[in-house]
């Protein structure tokens, strides 16, 4: 296989790699948010996604057969989506989480795990007494399209794109350019407003917080809420990106978006979207490793295929942290006694 | 056991004596459960024979039976009469109603392999306050291990390598045995405290060194050993060196920016030994397997089942290497960091096992695995009136009793002993117990390996109980599932991580599907809320009520009990809670650092 | 104390009178009815449904109460092998329909295996189901080495491929499928590019670009519809048309719907008719729609079958008994040595180690969202 091949492919890849990062990167979002206020592991965070994913599901289900824009139908799903998991959030930490707030580390770990049992199951009940289990989107026709690909004032793009190699549909664009403008908004808020302020006074240290006026709890409530609403983003995303989802299909993007944002250093919103966007591409260039392989004639490289993705991100994660234990980003605070 | 018998439980000091109270409820429970579990005595009971089939009446019964023995541990009663329902049960009733119904026999070998899980992670989690996420890895490591070598696996195995012999086997032999020596005494010289370089530029030439090393072992044992196979193709070996020496220009790069790389270099040439020594080990299994191949024919239907009592040690000692294998890089790291990067290397171990199909079977799973042959015993049962087909059940019935008895007294002893003392040190705060002279990695390790041990002398139960293993049985799921035994029961407690695995066992294998069961056929119900396909939500929202209820969990251990109560007066010093307070915790080391590991060697590992 | 004794013999002796009227007779179903496969094992569970509440009037003539107890699975082999022998201690229970994981069959067939407990399964076709040779194990869907032989006929003779990529989803079926493809096209000299295993279930994008690099034939993927749905989906929108094969995985209407627009030159081998080759399956359809609110799938179907096939079996068995209860062994037999008939999937019967007998398979082409027969291939078992 010559270089005039493998480069495009190479190419693809790794770009296909960070548009899954960057869905991996919002969800990542959620998790380390929750994790910087109350060191807690959000377990039930993946089921939030996966809620709106549902209500996007729902939302363009809805309006199928009306009128209205492609684009306008998805801010529709997106602010559905945020506003309901937002909620849903919000619900969760005021039911399982605070009552526990003074109990040990694990005890609302095990919590989140069994809000994030329940979820699953209601979620399917849900869908399950409209006879639909597995929800596959039905996505305005354009967004399913070659990126560009008429002949209108972008079109030299979509070719300059496609010459080297490139290959995007509409709907990746938009994905990245919706995760784009969330990490903005968030990056604003949080680093910003006062609210933000507020929350990171939080997060560094509650009691103090608490003297200098800040309700703390109202605090780690609106972390919730802007961590469920990235989570309805990303679940309208991920259904978008991908078509289908269900109610357990949550899990396993929830593990590894919750590894990237271990990876990036948790607690640190920077760190989660690098983390994001490097497992992305690790796992897609692991599972080209055996084409690789063939190209230096190696039958032990030529045996790393699509089945070692999850796992390869596990191995570099465990590489990293052994060189960097805090992670890409993450800061290591000098530990206080 | 009668060690922590002594500890009443705090809210009521002044038990009254409940001796005969116990003694009756055993009687009771004892004939409900035989009968309701003798299927030719059932018809003939009528309705109450009806009302006793009932799953989720059974499902209660068989509740209560094993109620028995927690209160005969937790009333206060005379010693004799809980000793009395204690062996009673276990020993005479539920083996003899699990002889009309072979699943109770099912139910305890399965609730008593999750106690011995549950009591593992409870060191590793509960005692030394590592949070574990991918523990079942230990358990499959363990199953395989049995799993492999009892059953045609060997056979195929021994083909395979008789068919691809490579090298000669003596040299091959040879020269992984003289790989791991070096490995193994350069990885223990380094180890060993005050071993670390002193300057920059002597340890980079030592690790530069041990690269090449590494280039020239893989370069010799590719050319004695694989003999032209393309596996260890040349340009793999340039990736691998290429792989090896990146570490170090990152930390060549850093030296130059003016960090301090002394322990990073340490632990990059304590990595690069251990290398060394694996792939010494790798060499001298594969010659060992080769110069076996010859006997493959014989060896169709797996080795001889005799040998299961030396892999009950030996499934230990596999387990508690891999323990050691995973703790040893990643136990420097702190709290949530270790439990993703556990949690990411049970994936790994479970991939590896849908993936390497020679040995594991890969998803088809390994099958027709065996059990031990024990004559006199099957003839005992045989008189006793079991079945030819539950004579493996029951011997690993008592097998499973035997093996939680000596778990338990093993934990017992090492909660009262110094290491003990040293886990519960490390989990309250990690910086005091380095600075009172407990050495960290050493005593996260033993925690670590201890735990790993129980769950591999579980997992090759397991296997032979199963008689077959795939690699559905050791999930991510399975893990949090362990995790949440040792949480509802009680973290640190052991009775209560006992507890807490029965109740879960039970839940899942008898009262949620009796309920199930019993509302399938209940027309009212519409099918997508029927109890039978909710078990999950029934599961979870049983988890979040007990921990909202009693957080400390069912039956959980005094200290902990004081630390919560103790901080239950402060609420307003929630930040310095154990738990969710942030940077002031001065429990929780929030910071997700490294504790200077060459400072760690030096105050510990000095005696 | 003494009271509630008294009258629980008085109940006791009440209904001792009045149990001969009717016995109850049950059969199970094993399936994962929780998590995240339980909409598959739902179908085999309400497919069984049905069938039991087709035959419960055939059965109450005879004197018989028929009732159907499901039991959960949840895809997970200790916790079938835990309701096997709770299905083997209940004596009433005649037999089971299930499950749909061979790993789960496995040790629950080996469980079941001393009680004589006949298991029929509508889904598992990993070779070591059948091959151990035990009498209470059978199947009605066919093997991997028939199924994949007949896929690997189908890629090679009819799509005269001469280069699959062949997928699989790392589960004891799509691999055991996959495997028995690979090793038949290799016998015809057929280039396998690779027999690749995934178990994403979302993302597939990097196994589509080299499925575009490697410019192959046709792709064979050993898996579920809702997993190889979603990955035609993306492999259509990144513009390669290249057929898909696949096994009875495939069987179900969903497919379709979650490749949408992508829902074309997908082809897979089955056993079971299509539903317009029989009226039957039609009434089939319409009932399970009514009675669950759901559309039946491959598996309900196959689900519905197996338990005709254990019904037929259990009656055939109450007959030659005289009209009085069969024991275990004599169902076991029945079912094994019997010929049913009346099935969506045609007659069938089974060889000695539980297989079915010569059974037509079909090849369906989904084009454009449709459904339609292509072809039918007669396939026999190994073992006669």
């Amino acid at each position: 296989m010559d270089l005039a091949t493998l480069l495009p492919f190479l190419v693809n890849v790794i770009v296909g790699g960070l548009v899954l990062g960057a869905v991996y990167a919002i969800i990542a979002l959620g998790y380390t948010m929750v994790y910087g206020v109350l060191q807690l592991i959000n377990f039930a965070h993946s089921e939030v996604f996966i809620t709106g994913a549902v209500v996007g599901f729902e939302v363009f289900r809805v309006l199928k057969d009306s009128p209205l824009d492609g684009y306008l139908k998805l801010l529709i799903a997106l602010l559905a989506a945020m506003l309901i998991s937002g909620a849903l959030n919000v619900v969760i930490e005021r039911l399982a989480y605070r009552p526990l707030r003074n109990a040990p580390k694990l005890v609302p770990l095990i919590t989140a795990i069994g809000v994030s049992l329940i979820l699953q199951d209601v979620l399917r009940v849900i869908e399950g007494f409209q006879g639909r289990f597995d929800l596959t989107y039905t996505l305005p026709g354009a967004f399913t399209t070659k990126f560009c690909a008429a002949a209108s004032s972008c079109a030299p793009v979509g070719t300059f794109l496609r010459n080297i190699g490139i290959d995007l549909q509409l709907k990746d664009v938009v994905l990245l350019i919706v995760s784009g403008i969330s990490l903005a908004v968030l990056n604003y808020l949080v680093n910003h407003t006062r609210l933000g302020t507020a929350i990171r006074a939080v997060a560094q240290d509650r009691v103090t917080a608490g003297l200098m006026g800040i309700d703390s709890n109202r605090m780690i409530a609106a972390t919730f809420a802007i961590g469920g609403a990235l989570g309805g983003i990303s679940g309208v995303l991920f259904g978008m990106k991908f078509g289908t989802v269900n109610a357990y299909s949550g899990f396993d993007p929830g593990i590894v978006a919750f590894t990237a944002a271990v990876l990036g250093g948790i607690g640190s919103i920077p760190g989660a979207v690098l983390g994001g966007l490097t497992l992305g591409v690790i796992q897609n260039l692991i599972g080209v490793t055996n084409v690789l392989g063939s190209v230096v004639g190696s039958a032990n490289l030529g045996a790393i295929d699509a089945s070692y993705q999850r796992i390869g991100a596990f191995i570099v994660l465990v590489l990293i942290l052994i060189f960097k234990p805090t992670g890409l980003l993450g800061k290591s605070n000098v530990e206080k006694v | 056991m009668t060690a922590t018998l002594t500890k009443a439980p705090p809210r009521d000091p002044v038990q009254p004596d409940r001796t005969w109270l116990l003694l009756i409820f055993f009687v009771i429970t004892s004939a409900v459960i035989l009968i309701s579990h003798n299927g030719e005595m059932l018809p003939r009971l009528g309705s109450l024979g009806t009302l006793l089939k009932k799953p989720i009446v059974e499902a209660f019964m068989v509740s209560l039976f094993l109620a028995n023995i927690l209160f005969a541990y937790l009333w206060r009663a005379a010693p004799w009469a809980k000793l009395l329902v204690g062996i009673g049960s276990l020993i005479f009733v539920l083996p003899f109603a699990g002889k009309e119904d072979a699943s109770l026999l099912d139910l305890s070998i399965s609730i008593m392999i999750f106690a011995a899980l549950a009591l593992g992670l409870n060191i590793v989690v509960g005692l030394a306050g590592l949070l574990d996420l991918g523990y079942i890895a230990f358990f499959a490591v363990g199953a395989y291990t049995w799993g492999i070598v009892a059953s045609p696996r060997l056979g195929e195995v021994l083909k395979y390598y008789g068919g691809h012999a490579g090298a000669a086997a003596t040299p091959t032999l040879a020269f992984g045995v003289v790989l791991l020596l070096i490995g193994g005494a350069l990885f223990t010289y380094l180890r060993r405290p005050g071993n670390t370089s002193r300057t920059d530029s002597t340890s980079f030439l030592q690790a530069g060194a041990l690269v090449v090393a590494a280039f020239l072992a893989m370069l010799a044992g590719r050319a004695i050993f694989t003999q032209g196979d393309t596996r260890w193709s040349m340009p793999v070996i340039w990736l691998g060196v290429i792989i090896l020496l990146l570490p170090l220009l990152a930390m060549g790069i850093q030296r130059l920016r003016g960090h301090n790389v002394l322990g990073g270099l340490h632990n990059y040439k304590q990595f690069l030994t251990g290398l060394l020594a694996v792939m010494g080990v790798i060499l001298v299994v594969r010659s060992i397997v080769v110069m076996n191949a010859l006997k493959a024919d014989g060896l169709a239907t797996g080795i001889n089942p005799g040998f299961f009592w030396l892999f009950l040690a030996l499934s230990i000692m596999a387990a508690a290497t891999v323990g050691v294998l995973i703790g040893l890089p990643v136990l420097k790291l702190k709290g949530d960091y270790l439990a993703i990067i556990t949690l990411g290397l049970g994936e790994v171990i479970r991939v590896l096992a849908n993936n390497l199909g020679l040995y594991t079977g890969g998803s088809q799973g390994i099958n027709g695995i065996k059990s031990a042959p024990v004559p006199w015993f099957d003839k005992l049962a045989g008189l006793v009136g079991f079945t030819d087909d539950q004579f493996y059940l029951v011997f690993l019935y008592f097998v499973v009793i035997a093996m939680i008895g000596i778990i338990l007294t093993v934990n017992i002893r090492l909660d009262k002993s110094r290491i003990g003392r040293a886990w519960i040190a490390i989990r309250d705060d990690e910086i005091a117990a380095q600075a009172m002279g407990v050495p960290l990695m050493q005593t996260k390790l033993i925690a670590f390996a201890t735990g790993a041990s129980f769950a591999g002398v579980m997992g090759m139960i397991f296997a032979a109980k199963q008689q077959f293993i795939d690699p559905t049985s050791f999930i991510l799921t399975q893990s949090i599932g362990v995790l949440s035994m040792v949480i509802l029961g009680g973290m640190g407690s052991f009775p209560g991580v006992i507890l807490g695995a029965t109740v879960v066992t039970l839940l899942n294998l008898r009262i949620l599907p009796g309920l199930g069961e019993q509302a399938a056929n209940v027309s009212w119900i519409p099918q997508q809320v029927n109890p039978g396909q909710l078990q999950r939500l029934i599961f979870g929202v049983i988890l979040v009520t007990m921990m909202l209820l009693r957080p400390e969990g069912l039956l959980p251990s005094r200290r902990r009990t004081l630390e919560l109560h103790h901080e239950g007066n402060q609420e307003d010093d929630s930040g310095h809670g154990s738990g969710g307070g942030l940077n002031a915790g001065p429990v929780e080391v929030l910071s997700p650092g490294l504790a200077p590991a060459a400072e760690g060697e030096r105050s510990g590992g000095a005696k | 104390m003494k009271k509630t004794a008294l009258s629980l013999t008085v109940l006791a002796a009440l209904a001792l009178g009045t149990a001969g009227a009717q016995t109850t007779l049950r059969i199970a179903s094993l399936s994962p009815l929780s998590g995240g496969q339980s909409d598959l094992g739902t179908q085999i569970r309400n497919g069984t449904q049905l069938a039991v509440n087709e035959y419960k009037a055939q059965f109450k003539k005879l004197g018989f109460d028929l009732e159907l107890v499901p039991y959960d699975d949840q895809a997970d082999p200790a916790t079938g092998t835990a309701a096997a022998r709770k299905i083997a201690a209940d004596r009433q229970i005649l037999a089971v329909v299930g499950t749909l994981n061979s790993g789960v069959a496995i040790p629950s067939s080996a469980a079941l295996q001393a009680s004589h407990v006949a298991m029929v399964s509508p889904a598992n076709t990993a070779n070591q189901v059948t091959d151990r040779g035990l009498p209470n194990m059978n199947r009605i869907v066919a093997r991997d080495d028939a199924q994949g032989g007949a896929g690997a006929n189908f890629l090679s003779g009819t799509l005269k491929a001469k280069k699959v990529y062949v997928l699989n989803d790392k589960t004891a079926y799509g691999e055991g499928l996959a495997g028995e493809v690979e090793k038949a096209l290799k016998a015809k000299s057929v280039t396998v590019v690779a027999n690749e295993g995934t178990e994403e279930k979302s993302d597939f994008s990097s196994i589509i670009a080299k499925i575009k690099l490697q410019n192959p034939d046709a792709v064979y993927f050993g898996g579920i519809y809702n997993q190889v749905g979603v990955f035609i989906k993306q492999l259509r929108e990144a513009g390669v048309t290249t057929p898909v094969v696949g096994g009875d995985g495939l069987d179900s209407t969903e497919l379709a719907t979650i490749a949408g627009a992508g829902a074309t030159n997908i082809y897979y081998t089955t056993v079971a008719a299509p539903i317009e080759a029989l009226p039957a399956a039609k009434v089939f359809a319409t009932s399970y729609q009514k009675t669950f609110n759901d559309t039946a799938q491959g598996f309900g179907a196959f689900g519905y079958d197996a338990a005709k096939v254990v019904l037929q079996g259990v009656l055939n068995a109450i007959r030659s008994n005289g009209n009085k209860l069969p024991s275990r062994t004599q169902v076991e037999t029945a079912i094994r040595k019997g010929n049913f008939t009346g099935l969506l999937s045609g007659a069938v019967s089974f060889n000695s180690v539980g297989d079915r007998r010569a059974a037509t398979m079909y090849v369906m082409n989904v084009k454009d969202g449709k459904y339609k027969l292509e072809t039918s291939i007669n396939v026999k078992p190994v073992k006669q």
